[in-house]
């Protein structure tokens, strides 16, 4: 198992080389350039800029290179650390991505544990009060889940809070700690706003999770060692949570391996609904505008991201199963 | 559900563990269950599920929509008019008292004195009588015919007071017509899609699981490889490299193609499993042996024994690509307006205080709930009834 | 049917499941004594009901399963000794699940259970789940509790213990497994060992050192075993007495002697004619019983045999059900063969 996890590490920075260049020709692919599009907003706006402006700006950013050449300029300022400079806001991406990089995983992360926190005791429950009254209401609340778009319900809740309490719950922070520094408040601050979009995040996954836990709990206490755990003398609750629960938590621990992947690119699109600062709209915005740079950067910490993912998960697996642990030591 | 809870009980008590699924039933069962097919063994473990049979009878409806969205649109969807923006939905009555003589209230329209804006108010004192197989504007039924029949329509064509049954949007397009449309472009991607990740996936699938060694190799790779992409980043990565002045066919078949990039890998996946699994079996080996070529042992031996569950894993698939069109097209990656689907209505929502003077404007994600719904439903019956010799 | 010296006297038992399409009666009024340092064998086809009774005397019948009636008495330790003069408790009064039952479950009834390779958590060490047996029943320490795990890992015979306690079921082979779940059930020195199906999984060399292990640790504990199988041929090297089930229902019981060499049920005596043995003529087919078992929800009235019976008699086997008489000196037969005392509506 050690080994397999060495073997995925040195796999890693060959993996991410991959990925950007799939990731750098993905952001070159449209026609035109970041210019072109710049020079027509501009048009729009009824200014222009002079043809002399425009080969500075284009040799500024490399853009009369060719392809390859480009890339290896964006690789060259990578390994060192940089991101580049974003061609709309003049800046460097690294100072850009910075603080909604932490927030985007901060969001993830909340609507991880969210859904693992109602999943488990509500599968749990379903498995143990078959058919009962709740086992029910958690199947609809399940299929209800899973086929909501999680910009829909994020539509719905921001309606609902709005047209009867005249309030609106977008953002992560108080309009007066958006630009603060780090500080115990922002904190809490973050705190107060960040449930309810990591509840809308990770409502599918809940429902989906529930599910999983649900079938596998059941299956486990159809097996022989629950009757001789039984016949141990052992209270029935205890032996539940002992045994079966162990084990039916086992597969799901797999599951994070796609799950926490899912929960970084889905915030994307509920960041975008409820206008929250973190890489989503960034990138949105960096692709729209052609600002090849920028979203390239954001593609490939997504990317990073969803390997990373999978690894924790790997490796969880392998600290909870000693069957998955011993092998091949 | 009620057959999964029978298994589980049985295998649970040591008295009915030996004996086979079913009941006093059994024994008159038995012939007609041997001598039956797959797929009629299949239609009748679905056909219990009541819940799926259901759901399926909402698919249908669905796609007989996106056959002819015209006929149900009461409107073209492209008409606007400014001043008729931000029409309340009219709710549809089928009695008028206890005679069969349906109507919607009428709107009246008041300028507002602060903002100067045009607002609707339901009047329902005011009924506008209905007719069923009403005329209005010219369309052609699949592409051969030409008619102007609609299901629904003001009895008097040429009245003054239109119905809007879901309302209007701000530009005062109807949002009733609009949604047929969007109808047929959500569920004819999602459609498509699964279909191309089928064909990739079978075929990809296939060959790997089938002739294994260096090709199945490079095929697990890429798979791997490609699972390892964050899907929605990508995909729109993907979407903003199509080219702006593209038509919206194009831009469609390119959606479509997108979205199956990254789906057909879990079907891909699963048909190698199958494949491998299957390869070991004695009946491949006999018609080996037999003499049959390679191909008729694929397509007549291997790929009819798991062709019932491909159909309920696609069949769960396609609720995926839907949400997917949606989510992109609601972020304006996605399908492109003047093209109609639920995603592109759903941008019209995306302003909160929009969203708070017209709620209606949401009726597109309830549709997307809807349809999601029933596959899943469905899905599930028929990887249920996949299964017809019990688990 | 001394009620004054017997261990477990099970009286009229009744095992009901309730499903959605009926009522399947697993269990359907069985009666017998167990006394104490008695190993006492039940056999019977598979769905005789002959475990679901064995987990109704542990009380550990899984919904839609359900006790409906009848008594299981057991002498309950009160005292270090097993004299008479413990008191009786009937176990169908306890709730399954309350602390009396559960003192009682492992404590004093063990289960060896069907299948030893599944029996053991796959992610829990096989040291744990003993350790926890003992400190679920006995006041001692976690290092006390593993000191007696290691004495019974000696006791049951399994090589290098210090180790095996650390190491999780499926690093141990079959027989080491069979060992240790014995090991398990006799951590805290039950009065009532069941046994169910030990050794189906297991290679015939194991079984007859698992069933040599049995009866050895029997003898040196003095602890009564109900041992339930299918193969008769462990039935009659292990028990001192045979009950004979039928779907739900018993047929026959009496002493191994008796049932062996003098069956007097025609379902006992077909059982019997279908082993093979090393004497019989070559080459000619097994007699076997024929007809197979009737669904559980199809079970025919009357006596549950009679449509296999060769001997029935139409007219009354297939109306009436025969009770369980005493026939001969300790020989139990329910069968209108030989007496006609039918079972109460």
């Amino acid at each position: 198992m050690l080994r397999f996890i060495v073997q995925r590490l040195l796999l890693l920075p060959f993996l991410l080389i991959l990925f950007s260049i799939i990731v750098f020709w993905l952001v070159q692919a449209p026609p035109g350039d970041f210019l072109t599009s710049y020079i027509a907003t501009l048009a729009s706006g009824g200014s222009s800029i002079n043809e002399a402006q425009v080969e500075a700006l284009k040799r500024q950013f490399g853009l009369d290179q060719p392809g390859y050449v480009q890339y290896l300029l964006w690789m060259e300022s990578i390994s060192k650390g940089d991101l580049g400079l974003s061609l709309e806001y003049q800046r460097p991406n690294t100072e850009l991505i910075g603080e909604r990089l932490v927030l985007t995983i901060a969001l993830a992360l909340f609507a991880f544990f969210i859904t693992w926190a109602v999943a488990i005791p509500a599968g749990i429950y379903s498995a143990t009060h078959q058919n009962s009254l709740l086992d029910y209401f958690f199947a609809v609340l399940n299929y209800i889940g899973v086929a909501t778009p999680n910009f829909m319900l994020a539509l719905i809740l921001m309606w609902i809070a709005f047209s009867n309490f005249g309030l609106s719950i977008t953002g992560l922070f108080s309009p007066e700690y958006i630009q603060a520094p780090w500080s115990g408040e922002r904190v809490v601050d973050l705190l107060k706003h960040i449930w309810l979009p990591a509840i809308v995040l990770g409502i599918a996954g809940t429902a989906r999770l529930t599910r999983v836990m649900r079938a596998n709990l059941l299956d486990e206490l159809n097996k022989p060692y629950v009757v001789s755990a039984r016949a141990k003398g052992l209270s029935e609750w205890k032996l539940v949570w002992k045994y079966p629960v162990r084990l039916a938590i086992n597969p799901l621990v797999s599951t994070i391996g796609w799950y926490l992947p899912q929960l970084f690119s889905g915030s994307l699109i509920v960041a975008t609904v409820m206008n929250l600062q973190n890489i989503g709209p960034l990138l949105l915005r960096a692709l729209t505008q052609q600002d090849m740079y920028l979203a390239g950067s954001i593609l490939l910490i997504y990317c990073f991201l969803t390997i990373v993912g999978t690894l924790i998960s790997d490796v969880l697996l392998a600290l909870v199963d000693p069957r998955i642990r011993m092998e091949g030591v | 559900m009620t057959n999964d809870e029978m298994t589980s009980a049985k295998t649970k008590n040591d008295p009915v563990e030996e004996v086979p699924l079913g009941s006093v039933f059994a024994a008159k069962a038995e012939e007609r269950v041997s001598v039956a097919s797959n797929w009629k063994l299949v239609w009748w473990r679905f056909r219990k599920n009541k819940l799926a049979v259901i759901s399926a009878l909402v698919l249908i409806a669905f796609y007989i929509i996106v056959l002819v969205p015209d006929f149900f649109a009461t409107q073209d969807p492209e008409a606007t008019e400014a001043k008729l923006a931000f029409i309340p939905t009219q709710g549809l009555n089928l009695f008028d008292g206890t005679n069969f003589s349906p109507w919607v209230p009428a709107v009246v329209g008041k300028r507002n004195p602060v903002t100067l804006r045009m607002e609707f108010k339901i009047d329902e004192t005011k009924k506008v009588p209905i007719r069923f197989f009403t005329e209005g504007f010219k369309y052609k039924v699949l592409g051969l015919f030409e008619t102007n029949i609609h299901l629904i329509g003001p009895q008097d064509p040429k009245s003054a007071d239109w119905i809007y049954l879901f309302g209007t949007d701000r530009l005062g397009r109807d949002q009733w017509s609009r949604m047929m449309y969007g109808t047929r472009t959500s569920m004819t991607v999602g459609l498509v899609s699964v279909i191309l990740s089928v064909i990739f996936g079978v075929l990809l699938g296939g060959i790997s699981g089938y002739f294994g060694g260096w090709l199945d190799l490079i095929i697990q790779r890429l798979i791997e490889l490609l699972q390892s992409l964050p899907t929605i980043p990508i995909w729109l990565a993907m979407t903003a490299a199509l080219p702006q002045d593209w038509r919206p066919e194009q831009v469609f078949f390119a959606i479509t193609i997108i979205l199956a990039f990254i789906g057909w890998t879990t079907l891909g996946r699963e048909v190698r499993g199958r494949f491998l699994s299957l390869r070991e079996e004695d009946f491949v080996l006999a018609a080996d042996l037999a003499g049959c070529s390679r191909f008729r042992i694929i397509t007549r031996h291997m790929v009819p024994s798991f062709m019932s569950h491909i159909i309920a894993s696609s069949t769960l698939a396609i609720p995926v690509m839907i949400i997917s069109e949606t989510s992109l097209s609601f972020l304006g990656l996605g399908i492109r307006p003047p093209a109609i689907s639920w995603g592109v209505l759903l941008q019209e929502a995306q302003n909160i205080q929009t969203l708070a003077l017209a709620p209606w404007l949401l009726s597109p994600g309830i549709a997307v709930i809807i349809a999601v719904l029933a596959f899943n439903l469905v899905g599930d019956g028929l990887r249920d009834a996949a299964d017809p010799y019990g688990h | 049917m001394n009620n004054q010296t017997a261990l477990l006297s099970v009286r009229d038992l009744q095992v009901h499941f309730l499903m959605d399409e009926g009522v399947v009666k697993a269990v359907d009024g069985v009666t017998f004594d167990v006394h104490a340092g008695q190993i006492f064998g039940i056999v019977g086809e598979s769905g005789c009901g002959k475990s679901v009774t064995m987990k109704a005397v542990l009380r550990i019948v899984e919904p839609p399963g359900k006790i409906v009636g009848g008594e299981i008495l057991w002498r309950h330790r009160s005292k270090q000794d097993g004299s008479a003069g413990d008191p009786v408790v009937d176990l169908v009064k306890f709730d399954a699940n309350s602390k009396a039952m559960r003192d009682i479950r492992g404590a004093e009834i063990a289960l060896i259970p069907q299948e030893p390779m599944a029996s053991f958590s796959p992610v829990h060490t096989i040291g744990d789940q003993i350790i926890e047996a003992i400190l679920l029943h006995q006041d001692v320490s976690k290092r006390a509790a593993r000191q007696i795990a290691l004495q019974m890992f000696k006791d049951v015979g399994i090589p290098i213990p210090e180790q095996r306690l650390d190491e999780y079921s499926w690093q141990l082979s079959g027989g080491l497994r069979q060992r240790a779940i014995i090991a398990m059930a006799l951590s805290c020195n039950p009065r009532l060992l069941i046994a169910d199906e030990p050794t189906t999984a297991v290679d015939v060399t194991t079984q007859a050192q698992v069933l040599r292990l049995l009866r050895r640790l029997q003898a040196q504990r003095n602890a009564a075993i109900i041992f339930i199988t299918h193969d008769l041929g462990v039935i009659a090297q292990m028990a001192d007495y045979v009950m004979v089930m039928y779907l739900g229902l018993v047929m026959e019981q009496g002493t191994v002697n008796d049932i062996f060499h003098a069956p007097k049920h025609p379902y006992t005596q077909a059982l019997l004619r279908s082993i093979p043995t090393i004497t019989m003529t070559p080459r000619i087919s097994l007699p076997t019983i024929s007809g197979s078992i009737p669904h559980p929800f199809n079970k025919p009235r009357g006596c549950p045999f009679h449509p296999r019976c060769e001997k029935a008699i139409t007219g009354k086997c297939d109306a009436r059900t025969p009770a369980l008489q005493l026939i001969g000196e300790k020989q139990l037969v329910s069968c209108f063969l030989y007496h006609d005392a039918e079972v109460a509506a």
